[in-house]
C-alpha cells in the first residue's frame, strides 16, 4: 500500500474552486477570474491524476492501490468508515478520464457560459461536482461512497435547474432529484445488508480495500470467499449476496439512467449543455456502471442478480435506441443515446465483462462528452436553437464543430479505429461468448442479437442526427411561419450576439469551445487503440496485448466458469490483493488467473473476428441506411410511439406519480393532516373554550364577590374540619 | 366571677364575625379595611387567650407575627386605596370594577 497525502487533493482542489467563485467570484463578476479558477483547479487535479496514475508505483502500474488516510470518520467497535481515499486500478481510469474530459468540458464552458448573468454560480456547481464525483470515485469504503454519490445528486439537481427563467428546468431538475432517491433507497438498504453479512462473518466493514494499519478488511474480500449462491429466483429476497447485489443495482438503475429509472435522463437536457456532456454524458451516469464493477465480487456471487442486470441492460440499450431514433430536439437524441449506451456497459456488466464495460464507459465519455460539446458548439452557433428541424447543411458555417463530430459519429456507430467500434464490439463478443453460471441456454445469443439491433439503430439515428444537422438544405432561414416569433425569442435571449451577427446566419464557435472539441475528437478517434482484443491486433502484428484488459483485470473478480474447477479456486479476490502480514511487500503474483482464460483458443479467435466483422458490417448498414434515409427526406415522419418516448412518462404520471399525488392530497392532506390531526387539535383547543367560557362567570369583578367566595370557600373547610373532627370526637368518647 | 376562656372565645367569633360581614356588606374601601384589621384581632385574641389558658409563650409570638404582617398590609392596602381615590375619585369598590367581563 502506498500512502500519499497529495491524493487528497485531487478532489480538494475543485472544492476550493468552488468555494472561491462562490464567495469571491459573485463579488467580482469577471468572467475571466472565474473561468481561470474553475479551469485551474480541475486542472491541478487532472495534473495530479495523472501523476499518481503514471508514476512509478503509481496506481496503474503497480497493483498495490495508491491511499490516503485523511481521518477516521466513524469507529464503533472494530468496524469503521474512514474519509479515506484509494487510487487503485479501477478507480484510477475513472480518475483519469474524469478529470481530463471535465478539464475539457470546464474550458469549453468558459465559451459556452460566455455572457450568462449566473457565470460565477455555474462554475461553482460545476466544481462542486467535480469534488463530489472524485469523491465518489476515490472513497475507499461504501459510505464515503454514497457521500459522493449524493453530492452529484446535488449538483445534478442544481445544474438542471441552473436556468431559473426556463419554465422546464425546475420540474425536470426535481425530477432527477426524485428518481435518484429511489435509486438510493436501493443502495443504501445493499450497504446495510453488506454490513450485516460481514458481521455474520465477524467482522463487520464496508470498506473497498484491506488496510492493515487501521485493522480493516475489505467486505468485498470477505463477501467473495463466501460460496456463490445458486441461480434461483428466490435468492433475490433471501437476504444474502444476491439481494446486496439487487438493492446495488437498484441504486445504479437510478444515477445511470436505467429501466425503469431513466425517465429523468432525457429531461435534464434542460441544463446547460457543458452540463449535460460532464454529468449526464460522461461522468455520473456512469458511475453506476463503476459501483457495479467496484462491486464485481458481490456480483460474480450473484449469478441471479448478474443475469437481471444483463437484462435490464440489454432492454435499455434496445428501449432507448428505437425512442432516440424518433426525437428532433439535438439534445434528446444524444440522451436517448446515452441511456442506450449505458443499457450496454450494463449488459456488459450482466455477463461478467467487467472489463468491457469500464472500457466502454471510457470511450463513451470520449465520444459522448465529444457529441454533446459539438451540439452545444451548433446551439451556441445557431442562437440557442435545439430542433433539428431547424437545423440543416450547418457544415459550411460551422467546419470545426463538423469535422470534429463526425469523429464523435463514427466512434458510436462502431467504425473500425474509431473508439467506439473496439468497445461496442468487445461487448458484443464477451455477451455472445458469455458463460455465466445459470443462465438459461440461448439467453448469451439473445442479448448479443438484441445488442446488435441496438448498434443498428444507433447508427440510423446518430446517421439522422449527422445528416439533419450538417447536411441537406438550410432549414434555419426566414420560411417557417413561427420563425419571426421565435426570432424575437432569441433577439431577447443574447441580445450581444444578435448585435454582432446577422441572428439568421448561424457562426462557428471560439476558440474555447473548439479545442476541447478537437481534443475530444482525437481522443475519440485514438482512444480505443489501448484495448485492442487480441484478435484483431494479432491481425496487424505489432503489440498483441490488450494494454486496458491487462491493467484492469487484476482490479475486477471474474467470473467462475462451470468448467474451470481448479482455476476457480484463484480467482475472486484480486480486488484487493492480499497483503503479506510480514513485510508488507506485495504479495500478488499478476493475475495469475486470468491467464488460462486467455490462452488464445484459435477456434474463439475466428469467431471473434467473425462477430467483429459482423459489427462492422451492423455500423456500415445503420449508416447506410440513415444516410439514404434522412438524406433525401431529413424531415421524415416518425412513428408516433417512438416520438412520443412510449408513453412513458404519461404511464409514470398514471400509474406512480398521480396514485401518489392524489392519495398525499385526499388522503393525507385533506383527510389525515386536516381531518384527523387538525381535528384533534381543533377538538381539545374548542374543549378548553367552551369549558373558559362556563366558569369565566366566576370572575364577577366586583371586589366583594371575591370575599364571598373566599368566604364560601374557608367555610367549606371549616365545615369539613368540623364535621372530621366531630367524628374523631365521637370516637374517643365511643 | 373570672373570665372564662370561652368568653373570651366568643368574644372573638363576635369579632371576627362582624370583621366577615362587614368586608362583605361595606363597600366603602375604608370600611372594608377597618373590617379586615376587625377579623386579625379577633385572631389576636384567639391566640393570646389559649395562649394564657395553655401557659403557652407560642400564642403571643404568633400575635406578633400577625401584628407585624397586618401593619404591612395595612401600608400596601392604604396606598392601594389612595392610588384607587386618585384615578376614581371614589372610594366605592363597586366603582373598581375593570377586571369584571
Amino acid at each position: 500500500m502506498v500512502d500519499n497525502n497529495l491524493l487528497s487533493l485531487i478532489i480538494f482542489a475543485p472544492l476550493a474552486g468552488a468555494a472561491i467563485n462562490w464567495f469571491i467570484g459573485r463579488r467580482l463578476r469577471n468572467e475571466r477570474f472565474i473561468g481561470l479558477v474553475a479551469c485551474g483547479s480541475v486542472g491541478i487535479s487532472t495534473i495530479l491524476a495523472f501523476y499518481f496514475a503514471f508514476k512509478s508505483d503509481g496506481a496503474l502500474r503497480s497493483v498495490q492501490p495508491v491511499m490516503d488516510h485523511l481521518w477516521t470518520w466513524i469507529q464503533v467497535g472494530s468496524f469503521r468508515a474512514d474519509f479515506g481515499l484509494a487510487m487503485d486500478r479501477l478507480s484510477g481510469i475513472y480518475v483519469l478520464f474524469i478529470t481530463f474530459v471535465g478539464l475539457l468540458i470546464h474550458i469549453f464552458a468558459t465559451g459556452y457560459m460566455h455572457g450568462d448573468s449566473g457565470y460565477y454560480r455555474f462554475f461553482a456547481y460545476l466544481n462542486l461536482f467535480m469534488f463530489a464525483m472524485l469523491t465518489l470515485i476515490l472513497g475507499d469504503n461504501f459510505l464515503l461512497m454514497f457521500v459522493g454519490w449524493e453530492g452529484v445528486g446535488l449538483c445534478s439537481y442544481l445544474l438542471i435547474g441552473y436556468y431559473i427563467d426556463k419554465e422546464e428546468a425546475a420540474p425536470a431538475a426535481k425530477k432527477a432529484f426524485i428518481a435518484n432517491r429511489v435509486g438510493d433507497w436501493g443502495f443504501v438498504l445493499g450497504i446495510m445488508l453488506i454490513f450485516f453479512l460481514t458481521a455474520a462473518k465477524g467482522q463487520a466493514s464496508i470498506s473497498f480495500f484491506d488496510k492493515p494499519a487501521q485493522g480493516v478488511i475489505s467486505a468485498l474480500q470477505i463477501i467473495g470467499q463466501m460460496d456463490p449462491e445458486s441461480f434461483a429466483l428466490g435468492t433475490l429476497w433471501a437476504g444474502g449476496i444476491t439481494s446486496v447485489a439487487i438493492l446495488l443495482f437498484i441504486g445504479a438503475t437510478g444515477k445511470s439512467a436505467q429501466i425503469p429509472l431513466f425517465v429523468w435522463l432525457p429531461d435534464a437536457m434542460a441544463g446547460p449543455t457543458p452540463v449535460s456532456a460532464l454529468i449526464h454524458a460522461a461522468t455520473m451516469v456512469t458511475a453506476g456502471v463503476y459501483m457495479v464493477v467496484r462491486c464485481s465480487a458481490i456480483f460474480t456471487h450473484a449469478p441471479t442478480a448478474m443475469f437481471i442486470v444483463a437484462i435490464i441492460g440489454a432492454a435499455t440499450a434496445l428501449f432507448a435506441a428505437t425512442i432516440g431514433l424518433a426525437q428532433n430536439d439535438i439534445k434528446k437524441v444524444l440522451a436517448y443515446s446515452t441511456i442506450s449506451q449505458l443499457g450496454y456497459m450494463f449488459m456488459a456488466c450482466g455477463v461478467g465483462a467487467f472489463v468491457a464495460a469500464i472500457f466502454h464507459v471510457m470511450t463513451h465519455a470520449f465520444f459522448k462528452a465529444q457529441l454533446f460539446l459539438g451540439s452545444g458548439s451548433v446551439i451556441h452557433g445557431m442562437h440557442h436553437e435545439q430542433d433539428m428541424r431547424r437545423m440543416g447543411n450547418l457544415r459550411k458555417y460551422m467546419p470545426i464543430t463538423w469535422l470534429t463530430m463526425c469523429a464523435g459519429w463514427l466512434a458510436i456507430c462502431g467504425v473500425p479505429i474509431w473508439a467506439g467500434f473496439f468497445s461496442k464490439d468487445e461487448i458484443l463478443w464477451k455477451v455472445w461468448s458469455a458463460n455465466t453460471p445459470g443462465m438459461p441456454p440461448g439467453a448469451a445469443k439473445a442479448l448479443w442479437f438484441v445488442g446488435a439491433v441496438t448498434a443498428l439503430l444507433t447508427a440510423v439515428y446518430m446517421t439522422r442526427l449527422m445528416v439533419m444537422t450538417f447536411w441537406g438544405k438550410e432549414r434555419f432561414g426566414a420560411g417557417h411561419s413561427d420563425e419571426a416569433h421565435h426570432q424575437a425569442e432569441h433577439d431577447g435571449h443574447s441580445p450581444e450576439a444578435s448585435a454582432s451577427h446577422d441572428p439568421h446566419t448561424p457562426h462557428e464557435s471560439p476558440l474555447s469551445m473548439t479545442i476541447p472539441l478537437i481534443v475530444l475528437a482525437v481522443l475519440s478517434t485514438v482512444g480505443g487503440l489501448v484495448g485492442v482484443p487480441y484478435a484483431l491486433s494479432s491481425l496487424a502484428g505489432g503489440h498483441p496485448e490488450n494494454y486496458f484488459e491487462e491493467v484492469l483485470s487484476p482490479a475486477v473478480s471474474h467470473v467462475r466458469s462451470p468448467g474451470a474447477g481448479e482455476n476457480g479456486e484463484a480467482e475472486v479476490h484480486l480486488l484487493t490483493p492480499k497483503p503479506e502480514p510480514v513485510d508488507g511487500k506485495p504479495a500478488l503474483a499478476p493475475a495469475p488467473a486470468s491467464e488460462p482464460a486467455e490462452a488464445h483458443d484459435p477456434h474463439e479467435i475466428s469467431q471473434e473476428r467473425l462477430l467483429a466483422l459482423i459489427s462492422v458490417m451492423i455500423a456500415l448498414t445503420g449508416i447506410g441506411i440513415g444516410w439514404f434515409l434522412f438524406q433525401r427526406q431529413p424531415l421524415m415522419q416518425m412513428p408516433r410511439l417512438l416520438e412520443n418516448k412510449y408513453y412513458v412518462d404519461e404511464v409514470y404520471d398514471a400509474t406512480v406519480i398521480n396514485p401518489i399525488l392524489v392519495t398525499s392530497r385526499e388522503g393525507l392532506w385533506k383527510f389525515f393532516d386536516i381531518g384527523v390531526i387538525d381535528g384533534i387539535i381543533h377538538t381539545v383547543g374548542g374543549a378548553v373554550v367552551r369549558f373558559g367560557q362556563t366558569i369565566r362567570y366566576m370572575q364577577i369583578g366586583f371586589v366583594r364577590g371575591y370575599a364571598a367566595i373566599i368566604l364560601a370557600g374557608a367555610l367549606i373547610i371549616i365545615g369539613y374540619f368540623a364535621y372530621a373532627g366531630a367524628n374523631v370526637l365521637k370516637s374517643f368518647v365511643r | 366571677m373570672t373570665p372564662q376562656l370561652s368568653w373570651y372565645l366568643a368574644l372573638s367569633a363576635v369579632l371576627f364575625t362582624i370583621g366577615v360581614v362587614g368586608v362583605i356588606l361595606k363597600r366603602n374601601v375604608i370600611s372594608m379595611f377597618m373590617c379586615i384589621e376587625l377579623m386579625l384581632n379577633a385572631v389576636n385574641l384567639t391566640f393570646v387567650a389559649f395562649s394564657s389558658f395553655f401557659r403557652d409563650v407560642q400564642g403571643q409570638l404568633f400575635v406578633f407575627i400577625v401584628m407585624t404582617v397586618a401593619a404591612a398590609e395595612a401600608a400596601v392596602g392604604l396606598g392601594i386605596i389612595i392610588a384607587i381615590f386618585r384615578t376614581r375619585e371614589s372610594l366605592d369598590v363597586d366603582d373598581a370594577s375593570t377586571l369584571k367581563l
